[in-house]
């Protein structure tokens, strides 16, 4: 026998009174009814509001493609970045993107090795968003290097002329944290999905069961599998946790290791971190709030899901508060003239202080709600609230890059900018990419980890019995 | 096998399932006491314990990741000492370009550490599992299918030294298993 059964407590965790946790499966759902809930969404028609979403989408997408190939044809002249401020919304759009993915990868790796169970009703879905926000990303730098063929320029190979690449440069160290993020965040996935691959192909016919069957490559589900499986899954999470705070710190480098003020700050990766944390839990949550209602999945994705983001929303979003205003105490109490210039500059007579007021109401004032536990739960309240922080997180990103360069060291090289209508709708077209990319994911695999979800069930617990029998023996030796 | 089909009437063994995690927990603890070795237990989700209830050891997928992260360091430390330091010194921002250089070289090693790991982890995983593999006697079983929903199955192969027809379907029952289905190669 097992030594489980020595353990000098009579009752199963999830039981012992005082203790009362919140299931985090409702209404004692079987194994059955979450496989069948699940895998329903992908095998049934979808509900009208899927296509009234997925054709704006995919129009939006066409209007990416419009604009990337006319960008290419002309020049990337047709944006309204120039001298000083050579990184206008594309470098903006990259950093905003790139954030957005870090709120995935946080829930699949960092909740899985803190062991926070309820991780598991909102980790699919939430890496699926990284990988299409690290895909949104992607297209910015690359296009904006200019010459996009020339983009192969950024790997480790010699060019004709023997010319290596600057290791020593941040953008450098960017394109191998922004790649190996990209790579590693695929894999995590993938991995992830082979046993609900699986399940689907247990239950498809036709067509539909190759191709599932393809991916699931076989899969068996045995002990002798799972016992591998598991490791390999503890060790990316343990890899993808220091990757995802590397990556955000190597983008805060692009700023922080250059000398403009404003950017030459050693605080820029933690604040970076946590703005990325916070910007992402945002998304999951603009995201899920409507998926849970339309496909019917409340009891999986419940009110103490919503609540535990939305009390990380709190704490990032403070955490960020914390970095603006350390920021401002830094360039005064630092005394280097150019710095205080350029946060005087930020807040009071800059040409782009509209835009710091509305990142620090939006990122700071407007998730102090979350305080209060009815406006936790209280559903619209939440998605208002997670947009406000959407929009304030790509205001932090534009008031990080133009406001710096448009007001540097001399005042002759001062300058405005604003973007072009090329820029407004290649960004809007990363939007429509990004759902039309979530859409589909939503069509064709499992919104929530099938198999993970089943494992944090009460009765999943192999001695769920045992404790549930000792119990029961202890209580009639009492009387 | 040249001529292998579900008709054939070779033995692969027994397909059995039990009600719950806890029936199947303690049923292969007894199969392991029994002795056997060719056996598996086939679940929805990982069983908490169920490595030490079928005498399963450690995975060892960690040491093969621990190899790819090692070669991720080196390849990126030469990559980069290589081309910066011998083949094309950049002379910029005042960054020396000899062994010193190293602080610069940090981030790019971290990165390749963390990517060959997870190539490592990822290969090494399918060759453990032994996976692709797309076709395998118990994928004939409709019993053994329910494993992917909510079935939990144990699956004793007739290779096995210890099984015998019988006896081994006499166990089975024994222990508490529900329906019992022979699969053929």
């Amino acid at each position: 026998m097992a030594d489980f059964s020595k353990a000098n407590t009579a009752v199963h965790p999830s039981e012992a009174e005082g203790v009362v946790r919140e299931p985090l499966v409702l209404n004692n759902r079987s194994l059955g009814w979450i496989t069948d809930r699940i895998c329903g969404i992908v095998e049934n028609r979808q509900p009208l509001i899927w296509w009234v979403l997925f054709v704006p989408s995919v129009a939006l997408f066409g209007c990416l493609l419009f604009t990337l190939v006319y960008l290419v044809s002309t020049g990337v002249g047709v944006w309204g970045n120039n001298q000083p401020v050579a990184w206008g919304w594309a470098i903006v759009n990259f950093v905003f993107w790139i954030g957005i993915g870090h709120a995935g990868t946080l829930i699949s790796a960092i909740l899985f090795l803190t062991r926070q169970k309820w991780r598991t009703s909102v980790n699919r879905a939430s890496e699926a968003m990284t990988l299409f926000a690290v895909m949104c990303a992607g297209i910015f730098p690359g296009f904006h290097v200019g010459r996009f063929w020339m983009v192969w320029f950024l790997a480790p190979v010699p060019n004709s002329n023997g010319i290596w690449q600057n290791f020593k440069s941040p953008l450098l160290w960017d394109v191998f944290a922004v790649s190996t993020y990209f790579t590693v965040s695929v894999i995590f996935w993938y991995i992830g999905l082979i046993p609900d691959l699986a399940t689907l192909r247990d239950r498809a016919k036709g067509i539909a069961k190759k191709l599932y069957g393809f991916f699931a490559l076989g899969w068996r589900g045995g002990n002798r599998q799972w016992r591998h499986y598991e490791m390999g899954y503890l060790l990316l999470a343990a890899l993808s946790t220091p990757l995802v705070l590397s990556v955000h710190s190597v983008v805060s480098f692009d700023f922080a290791t250059s000398v403009v003020p404003g950017w030459h700050t050693t605080i820029f990766p933690p604040y970076f971190v946590a703005g990325a944390i916070f910007g992402g839990f945002a998304m999951v949550l603009t995201l899920m709030l409507p998926v849970r209602k339309l496909y019917g999945l409340e009891d999986l994705i419940t009110a103490k899901h919503i609540d535990n983001m939305a009390k990380i929303i709190l704490l990032t979003g403070t955490i960020v508060g914390y970095a603006y205003i350390m920021e401002l105490f830094i360039s005064y109490y630092g005394a280097n003239k150019f710095e205080t210039d350029a946060f005087h500059l930020r807040i009071l007579s800059g040409p782009y202080t509209w835009a710091y007021y509305c990142m620090f109401f939006c990122n700071v004032i407007a998730p102090q709600v979350f305080w209060f536990k009815f406006c936790r739960h209280n559903l619209w309240i939440v998605f208002i609230i997670v947009n406000f922080v959407n929009a304030g997180m790509w205001f932090e990103r534009f008031v990080i890059i133009p406001t710096s360069v448009a007001r540097d060291f001399l005042p002759g090289q001062w300058g405005y900018y604003s973007p072009s209508w090329v820029e407004k709708l290649m960004f809007l077209g990363t939007f429509g990419m990004f759902m039309m990319l979530f859409l589909l994911f939503l069509r064709f695999l499992p919104v929530i980890a099938v198999a993970e979800v089943k494992g944090v069930l009460p009765e999943s617990d192999p001695h769920y019995h045992d404790w549930k029998h000792l119990r029961e023996k202890r209580r009639g030796a009492a009387k | 096998m040249s001529n292998s089909s579900s008709s054939s009437n070779e033995l692969f063994g027994y397909v059995a399932e039990f009600s719950s995690a806890s029936d199947l927990y303690h049923a292969a603890e007894k199969i392991r006491d029994a002795g056997f070795r060719r056996w598996d237990v086939h679940t929805p989700f990982p069983v908490h314990g169920m490595d030490h209830a079928m005498g399963l050891g450690k995975s060892w997928l960690s040491a093969i990741v621990l190899g790819g992260g090692a070669t991720g360091s080196i390849l990126a430390l030469f990559l980069q000492f290589f081309t910066q330091v011998t083949l094309y010194p950049t002379v910029v921002q005042d960054k020396p370009t000899n062994l010193f250089t190293i602080p610069a070289f940090f981030p790019v090693t971290f990165e390749l550490t963390i990517l060959l790991s997870a190539f490592a982890t990822v290969f090494g995983l399918l060759a453990l599992i032994m996976l692709p593999r797309w076709n395998h006697p118990l994928f004939n079983s409709p019993l053994f299918a329910k494993f992917s929903n909510d079935g939990f199955i144990l699956v004793i192969e007739a290779r096995d030294p210890k099984f015998k027809r019988e006896k081994t379907r006499e166990l089975l029952t024994e222990i508490g298993a529900g329906k019992i289905e022979e699969v053929n190669y």
